[in-house]
């Protein structure tokens, strides 16, 4: 039968009340699983936003870099992660991954209590990241030629070109675009459901199974979504007037 | 590692993979691309007609559909569309919508805001007098829109426009989590009914991987040479 219409019912039966409703758990109400949902959310886009910084600078990073193994091996990483759905990936993390270990790796992987959550942080992570490289290789080429040069000319190292120069420029240029690609991030840890995360859309679904109310947990989850958008980008806005240079038009407003 | 490796489970497979779910995948990504462009291009309009509480609804829509996980748009069309269709047709109860209707509605209403945002940028990159020449002429404002900067905004949007479809095409396989038939759903089931789960879920990364790199490498192809001979003779 149709899921969409257990039931005997003609038209849509409103109960906002049920959001007060113990949940089947026994200890939280409806309302109270939504919020404990967003709670995984934010845990698991920002577990994922700290990979998906760290790798995503060290591959755009090496995009730029004068070598053309690392431009290439980086290359390889972006088209690897960007080629393939978010679902299929984290699918290949979850369930393929510890087939392919040995043995025991794999069943230890299998029998660790919140793999879930450690798969969603990890998978969207290295998603992430790729997106976060492009942005980072955007940002360095934007910068001229002359300033690389500059910092050459003081007797940096590579790598002091990059840790005084290039990137403080270039994470200011590309702060909008990475703002909006955190907010991706966090909208798309909602993915990591088809994996067991128990995190807002999770719950709300969860919710609707239990109680039939679909529009109540569906509108109460699209409220928390939007109010999230809004922090974020608030707080963003924030950091980038905070962090923007005298004389440099840097700070667009950030997307929503 | 692979010694166990079960090729002959994907032969097997294939037609049923190939027949039934990647047709699903790719009519669904081809038909949601098609109107996901025209209600984008109509929403963009709208947005910069200048007609105040049009604009703002519009505005609205765009936003709050970029700002929602699709995951959750899926759910939401899912258990809507059946109460919308019979608010529309004034039946005496909801109207089951059959899954390949109810994706398609789904998609095209979530992307068409993906899309207006790009075709959006695609009206504001021709400069103003080309419209004041249009009426200068006597063409109508709707005239001058269809005839003369719409066709240059979609040239100059035609690589970001494919990207997109790009997005879309990999964005399609989340309409797992509503169990319908495309080619991550008809893998999965495969994979769970012969226990051969390793080998299903790696075939069906690398259909999807072959088929996102060879069209972004096209849209590259395409980029490079719209850059280097002018619009080389495209027109849209």
């Amino acid at each position: 039968m149709d899921p969409r219409f257990r039931g005997e019912f003609v038209s849509y039966r409103w109960n906002w009340g049920i959001l007060w409703d113990l949940s089947p758990d026994g200890q939280l109400t409806y309302f109270g699983t939504l919020l404990a949902g967003l709670k995984w959310t934010m845990l698991t886009a920002i577990g994922a936003w700290a990979i998906a910084l760290v790798m995503g600078s060290l591959v755009g990073v090496a995009r730029t870099l004068p070598n053309r193994w690392a431009q290439r091996a980086a290359s390889a990483y972006v088209e690897l992660f960007r080629n393939t759905p978010l679902l299929m990936q984290l699918f290949l993390w979850y369930f393929i991954l510890p087939e392919l270990l040995p043995h025991d790796w794999g069943t230890w992987m299998k029998s660790l209590r919140n793999a879930p959550l450690y798969t969603a942080i990890i998978g969207l992570g290295l998603y992430s990241s790729a997106r976060v490289a492009e942005q980072v290789r955007a940002g360095i080429s934007s910068l001229s030629h002359g300033q690389g040069l500059a910092g050459q000319a003081l007797g940096f190292t590579t790598g002091q070109v990059y840790r005084y120069v290039l990137l403080p420029m270039a994470y200011r240029i590309i702060l909008p675009p990475l703002t909006s690609e955190f907010l991706n991030t966090i909208k798309n840890t909602s993915v990591a459901l088809t994996i067991g995360l128990l995190e807002l859309t999770a719950r709300a679904r969860a919710m609707q199974e239990f109680s039939f109310q679909i529009f109540e947990a569906f509108t109460v989850a699209t409220l928390l979504y939007l109010v999230l958008n809004l922090v974020v980008v608030a707080c963003m806005r924030r950091l980038e007037r905070a962090v923007a240079l005298p004389g440099y038009i840097t700070a667009q407003p950030a997307k929503a | 590692m692979f010694d166990k490796f079960d090729f002959d489970v994907i032969l097997r497979a294939l037609p049923y993979l190939l027949r039934d779910g990647l047709t699903f995948t790719l009519t669904l990504t081809a038909l949601a691309t098609a109107g996901g462009i025209v209600l984008g291009t109509m929403l963009a309009v709208a947005r910069l007609s200048g007609l105040g509480i049009l604009a703002r609804i519009v505005t609205g829509y765009v936003n709050l559909m970029r700002s929602l996980p699709l995951v959750l748009v899926i759910f939401w069309f899912y258990f809507l569309v059946p109460y919308l269709a019979q608010w529309a047709t004034g039946a005496a109860r909801p109207i089951p919508v059959g899954a390949f209707a109810s994706a398609l509605i789904t998609f095209t209403l979530f992307e068409a805001a993906y899309f207006s945002e790009i075709i959006r940028a695609g009206i504001q990159s021709i400069p103003i007098g080309q419209q004041d020449a249009g009426l200068a002429l006597g063409l109508r404002k709707l005239q001058v829109m269809a005839k003369i900067i719409l066709p240059q905004a979609f040239r100059n949007m035609l690589p970001v426009l494919l990207t997109q479809t790009i997005v879309l095409f990999q964005d399609t396989s989340l309409v797992y989590v509503v169990s319908l038939p495309d080619f991550l759903g008809v893998t999965s089931q495969i994979a769970q009914r012969d226990g051969r789960l390793v080998e299903m879920y790696l075939f069906a990364a690398l259909v999807y991987f072959a088929i996102s790199f060879l069209a972004s490498r096209g849209v590259r192809v395409l980029q490079r040479r719209a850059g280097a001979g002018g619009a080389g003779g495209v027109s849209a």
